[in-house]
């Protein structure tokens, strides 16, 4: 008798498991739940990049992705470091400066050695050179996206250290500008799920 | 193709403009339109192919259609309730 209920428990169970709840069931009921885990979590609407090149090629990484992030609804910060300070020096247009040496990558009108390229001269053409290109192309220019990153709330926040190191004053970079070390940067990124060093 | 006719609240010529500003003024538009209302968007970006539907799916508002048209590829985004 025993024995019996136990077999026909078994039956019952394995009918009832298709019945109860279906492959599609589960699958439903995971994407909802992962959907709401989503909006719940800061993290997914949180970014924070860091910038630490001081040339006008990478400028633009950090500066277009953090305003893409902030137009995507995300509070968004970029924490600048070292040479990546230039980016948000008042003189940032002066600062900011192609270096065709040492970048085998950098498309030339024509090919031309290493050495040749390390020549005096060759740095500003360089600029002057990949300038032209972007407006030629409509890129914006980096005035055109640190007013975007403004105008979209991206906080910009140098790098205390490093301006220290360097001898900047506050007074040197654009207004709005804070002012932090790794712990406020470790702050912001523990609580996003997107962090970028650049 | 079938002919699809969406009435759309507001325009935004993006032509000529790249990476990542049809996005940036986008959003912005989108900001200044009531939930449901719909903006057409003109972009010339090869990308915002990609970006617009990921934006868009990022941002809680509602891609209804997209096609080219000569050169332009114009999308109608529809406002969500939440951005």
């Amino acid at each position: 008798m025993v024995e019996m209920q136990r077999v026909s428990n078994q039956v019952d169970e394995r009918e009832d498991v298709p019945a109860a709840l279906t492959e599609e069931d589960v699958r439903r009921i995971l994407r909802s739940e992962l959907e709401h885990a989503a909006t719940r979590d800061a993290g997914t609407k949180t970014a924070t990049f860091i910038a630490s090149k001081g040339t006008l090629d990478w400028a633009y990484p950090p500066l277009i992705l953090a305003t893409t992030a902030a137009a995507s609804g995300m509070e968004t910060s970029i924490f600048f470091t070292f040479y990546g300070l230039n980016i948000i020096h008042k003189d940032f247009e002066r600062l900011l400066k192609v270096s065709p040496l040492g970048n085998p990558a950098m498309p030339m009108p024509v090919p031309m050695p290493n050495f040749v390229l390390g020549l005096p001269g060759m740095g500003p053409v360089a600029t002057k050179m990949m300038k032209a290109k972007f407006h030629r192309k409509n890129v914006a220019t980096i005035t055109d996206l640190l007013g975007s990153a403004r105008e979209l709330g991206v906080r910009l926040i140098a790098c205390q250290m490093t301006m220290d190191v360097f001898g900047y004053e506050p007074e040197d970079f654009l207004d709005g500008v804070e002012f932090a070390g790794a712990a406020a940067f470790l702050a912001e990124a523990r609580r996003a799920h997107v962090t970028l060093f650049v | 193709m079938a002919e699809i006719q969406i009435k759309e609240d507001a325009v935004l010529d993006a032509r000529g403009l790249l990476c990542p500003m049809p996005i940036v003024k986008t959003a912005k538009a989108i900001k200044e339109l009531e939930p449901g209302q719909v903006l057409k968007l003109v972009a010339t970006d090869r990308g915002s192919v990609a970006d617009v539907p990921a934006w868009a799916e990022s941002t809680g508002n509602e891609l209804l259609e997209w096609h080219e048209e000569g050169q332009d590829f114009i999308f109608f985004v529809r406002k969500g309730d939440g951005s």
